[in-house]
């Protein structure tokens, strides 16, 4: 399937609005106003608030903890202990990757920050005060600190509770074929070599995580507001943990998230100990993190050590692919992931490139951190791996000395082979990647820029243009393949059309941002005609939204979407008969375009949605069910496969190291875009997430487990001041096999950029002997690379 | 053990959105706090407690600063104004409608903070260009929408003002009048809270 440059044309008018309309989004009118409702908006009556005591070292043995100065406050109304909660057996609970984790400390203190004890009380002030009055006694334990320590023979067991566990492995995982990987290197004539390390980074939503749990002691009906992406999922987990019965327990994930990105994926203990407080008192409990929690406690992500090597000939073709990644997993594994791919879809490492053979290698282990591996705006570990790949295509380039853009085009799966298996078993949708590559290109002057880079050396500037080309999988998926904790990973949407021909949407998927409310009511605007300011699109309620696995891994479009537009259809085909009863013609010669029903071959004879709607009401064909609404569950039949080609060009400074970036040139491809606006908005937002990770945002460690970067002075974000700009572009291959063509876009650019703004540091300094430095790619970094280098040659 | 939240009240006198309020408080409130739960406005938001994320930001006297790192008593006798004042005698100010028509938002959690950010820049200087935005939004963080329609915003919002307008259709206008008033029961309390 060969690109086109731009959307395909609209099939509805501005006033209906449906797919491919820039329309302005309907959750603005509240958020502009202040009017929008987050997690600490939730006030109940009665509500009392809980703040948790966190541990002050990484590993060390709990001897004993005395609460009652904290108990004697005015104001404190309980202390809740690990013993508390193992009396009801909620010491423990399992995580969405299959593993269990400790909600209170019992046993022994396995991260820094890791939940120790809770205050409940009348005022949040008081329940930070009090927490200075718990005396907790501990054994302080020697701290493993990196997966290396890790997996020796001699380590100290992380999971000494853990049965059938005996070393700090969580996890061996292979995928493509050894044999046939050894063959290709044997054949090839170089072998490029890159390691690197992926660092921890944080997701680090402007608002941290929270829940508001009612527990109402006479119904035992749980009513539970948390800050939840899959709010369905969760409340399965907690009717599992807690043994309550799942219909008495109503996940309400609030109207608006400050924000996701994977951090509000897994299951926090602070969930569970506030609803486990609100059980036992009888009260709402309030527990919102503070921002040091946040980030000393809660979904980190990545953490890979990679490996790569790349099997090439002289003339630059990519014979095969060896990869050895070991990951940090923190004291938990407790990421959402498929319970079949235990480094995720790291596998996806072949990347945009046609060749025979790949063997991936992937381990896991536990470490004295906080529990990593969350997606962070990525589907399960893609960021890691196309990181590695473009590394290693750009490094490989160099080494065989041809143009890493020249290397790309002449090793690309064609537009003619998709669908395409790669040889670690992914068959990518569609995709033509060499048109991408040469807009990209041509947009940003290529061939002029090198020569420009030419002349700047010889001026001694250093200037570098750093190119990535990423395939990503997204809207996971697949029944047969995907799940989390064994529930299959489907989406879900229910359509009610109203009389008076407004509709509601109910959404299994759960808006963090990402403008939901506007694209859906599009969706249906374009399969029905109902002005997408007609719909009401609700989710995040786990009562009134039918069951889903929420919003991460760019699920919401590609599954969310598709099951949108399927229960849409489904209602076009009982309108259509309505719409034939009232034209008194045959469905078969019914057509419905842009809201309007017409006899084919007479424009004529013709009757609106709005018409049609009432007639499900007021006047049906006899013998048809009244109402015009449906619910659907969609089950993938694949993932979806997005990609883009990005050039980054920037300039280094030979003295400081310090590097600035000149253009940054995004080219995405994700199908159908929706909303272009809406598009557009997700891609700026994740280039900014990209340039965060490659430049300055970073959690560290010292060598006792205390993470250094617990607030967002120590922790670097970008503000609008360091933030490039960034020139967009896009092509438009649809997905064969999903219902709109559209493909998910919300990770790609987090996915795809930092490999580009790496490659381009990089770039500015192959000459001078460097070959890589690691993320965050920071002055001192840079200036000590050249340093070594030019020490070494 | 003494109580903290009743027996060193104070009572602290303040100004927001041109509604005068007397309340007792306890002296260690924080003026986010204060005008979260004691005041009820929640548009003002909590991100970090630590001064660095700014999505606390309160206009005092006109000038943008951070309602996380300051007590409600330091406020006494201010003038406040917080996202809930931007607009007034019904219409949206002109960086509201300008964040909407230009994208500037998406989670919208740090949005009210950066668009009185932009009021406030644009009381100075209603023409301003992309490094004196930049510059004025550099103390407040958004995890979402990239900065780049946001300094559009802004910048829209001064072409607005400098064309005498307030960037939205007067039909406009009313249909959106009509939808945030009749979704919102909690802008209703809030004026009955100003009348
Ligand atoms: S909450 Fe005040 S600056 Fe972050
Ligand atoms: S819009 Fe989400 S933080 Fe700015």
């Amino acid at each position: 399937m060969t690109a086109i440059e731009d959307q395909p044309e609209l099939d509805t008018t501005p006033d209906v609005g449906g797919i491919g309309h820039a329309i302005k989004r309907q959750e603005d009118d509240r958020l502009i106003v202040g009017q929008g409702t987050y997690l600490d908006d939730v006030v109940l009556p009665g509500m009392l608030h809980m703040s948790i005591l966190r541990a002050p070292m990484a590993h060390a043995k709990l001897i004993s903890i005395d609460a009652s100065a904290a108990e004697a406050m005015d104001g404190v109304v309980a202390v809740v202990t690990g013993e508390l909660m193992a009396q009801h057996d909620l010491a423990w609970m399992p995580t969405l990757s299959g593993d269990t984790q400790a909600v209170l400390v019992t046993d022994k203190v396995r991260f820094q920050g890791q939940e120790v004890a809770a205050v409940i009380a009348t005022d949040p002030y008081i329940a930070a005060d009090a927490l200075e009055y718990i005396n907790v006694e501990y054994e302080q334990l020697p701290a493993i600190t990196t997966p290396q320590q890790a997996i020796e023979d001699d380590a100290v067991m992380i999971r000494d509770e853990k049965e059938g566990q005996t070393d700090n492995r969580v996890y061996h995982w292979e995928s493509g074929d050894a044999e046939a990987t050894d063959a290709a290197f044997e054949a090839a004539d170089r072998i490029v070599t890159l390691e690197t390390h992926y660092p921890r980074s944080h997701p680090s939503p402007l608002e941290t995580c929270g829940a508001v749990a009612d527990v109402d002691p006479v119904t035992g009906q749980a009513t539970i507001y948390v800050t939840s992406q899959a709010p369905h999922a969760h409340r399965t987990l907690f009717a599992m943990v807690a043994g309550l019965p799942e219909h008495k327990i109503r996940i309400i994930s609030p109207a608006d998230l400050g924000g996701g990105f994977g951090n509000k994926v897994p299951i926090y203990p602070g969930y569970v100990v506030a609803t486990a407080a609100s059980l036992l008192i009888g009260k709402p409990v309030k527990w919102v993190e503070s921002r040091s929690d946040n980030l000393i406690s809660t979904g980190f992500a990545r953490d890979y050590h990679m490996k790569g090597e790349l099997a090439v000939t002289d003339e630059g073709k990519i014979l095969g692919l060896r990869v050895n990644m070991l990951s940090d997993q923190g004291a938990f594994f407790a990421d959402a992931q498929p319970t079949k791919f235990k480094a995720g879809l790291f596998h996806v490492v072949t990347g945009s490139y046609d060749y025979p053979a790949a063997h991936v290698v992937c381990d896991g282990a536990y470490t004295n951190k906080a529990p990593g591996g969350v997606a962070y705006r990525c589907s399960f570990r893609i960021t890691e791996a196309s990181f590695l790949i473009e590394r290693l295509v750009h490094n490989a380039a160099f080494e065989v000395g041809m143009d890493p853009a020249e290397f790309r085009l002449k090793n690309f799966i064609q537009p003619e082979q998709f669908p395409y298996t790669t040889p670690t078993g992914f068959v990518y949708d569609s995709g033509d990647y060499p048109t991408a590559l040469r807009k990209a290109m041509d947009h940003v002057g290529y061939e002029a820029l090198r020569e420009e880079q030419r002349q700047a050396r010889e001026d001694g500037r250093l200037l570098g243009i750093g190119v990535a080309h990423f395939t990503e999988a997204v809207g996971a998926g697949p029944s047969k393949d995907y799940d989390i904790a064994g529930i299959k990973m489907f989406d879900s949407a229910e359509l009610r059309v109203h009389p008076t021909g407004k509709a509601v949407l109910k959404v299994g998927v759960k808006t963090q941002g990402q403008g939901h409310e506007t694209t859906f009511a599009q969706i249906v605007a374009s399969e029905l005609g109902i002005p997408a300011t007609d719909v009401k699109v609700v989710h995040g309620d786990t009562d009134n939204t039918p069951y889903g696995l929420g919003t991460y891994a760019s699920r919401s479009t590609p599954v969310g979407g598709a099951a949108t537009a399927v229960v849409a259809r489904k209602l076009a085909d009982k309108a259509r008969k309505i719409a034939a009863h009232l034209l008194e013609a045959a469905e078969g010669d019914i057509e419905l375009s842009n809201g309007q029903f017409n006899v084919a071959g007479s424009p004529d004879r013709t009757v609106s949605i709005q018409d049609v709607s009432l007639a499900a009401y007021t006047d049906l064909p006899e013998g048809m069910e009244p109402g015009l609404e449906g619910v659907h569950y969609y089950d993938p039949p694949n993932l979806t496969y997005p990609y883009g080609s990005y050039i980054v060009v920037v300039e280094v400074d030979l003295d400081t190291g310090e590097w600035t970036v000149d253009r940054m040139v995004a080219l995405d491809d994700c199908g159908v875009r929706i909303n272009p606006m809406i598009v557009e908005g997700q891609i700026h937002g994740g280039l900014t997430e990209g340039y965060a990770m490659s430049s300055m945002q970073w959690i560290t460690f010292d060598e006792d487990g205390n993470c250094i970067g617990s607030n967002y002075m120590d922790y670097m974000i970008p503000t609008a001041w360091e933030t490039p700009k960034f020139e967009l572009l896009e092509t438009v291959v649809p997905s064969p096999h999903h219902p709109i063509g559209a493909k998910g876009v919300g990770e790609s650019p987090t996915v795809g950029s930092p490999a580009a703004f790496v490659n381009a540091v990089i770039d500015a300094v192959q000459h001078l002997g460097v070959t890589n430095i690691d993320m965050p790619v920071m002055p001192h970094r840079v200036w000590e690379a050249i340093d070594a280098a030019q020490s070494a040659g | 053990m003494t109580d903290l939240t009743t027996s060193t009240a104070v009572t602290v006198t303040m100004t927001v959105n041109g509604v005068e309020h007397s309340s007792e408080l306890d002296p260690r409130t924080l003026l986010v706090d204060h005008i979260r739960t004691g005041l009820g406005l929640t548009g003002t938001h909590i991100g970090c407690d630590t001064t660095s994320c700014g999505v606390c930001t309160v206009l005092l006297d006109g000038k943008p600063i951070k309602a996380c790192t300051m007590f409600a008593v330091m406020a006494d006798g201010a003038e406040i104004m917080t996202v809930e004042g931007l607009k007034q005698n019904g219409e949206l100010h002109p960086v509201q409608a300008a964040f909407k028509e230009k994208h500037g938002l998406q989670c919208g959690y740090c949005t009210p903070a950066m668009m009185l950010v932009g009021a406030a820049l644009l009381e100075e200087n209603d023409d301003p260009g992309d490094d004196e935005v930049r510059w004025a939004i550099s103390g407040n963080l958004c995890r979402c929408t990239g900065y780049m329609n946001i300094v559009e915003s802004i910048q829209e919002a001064g072409a607005q003002m400098r064309a005498g307008s307030n960037g939205v259709e007067a039909d406009d206008m009313e249909l959106q009048d009509e939808q945030t008033d009749a979704d919102r029961p909690k802008e209703a309390t809030m004026q009955e809270v100003a009348e």
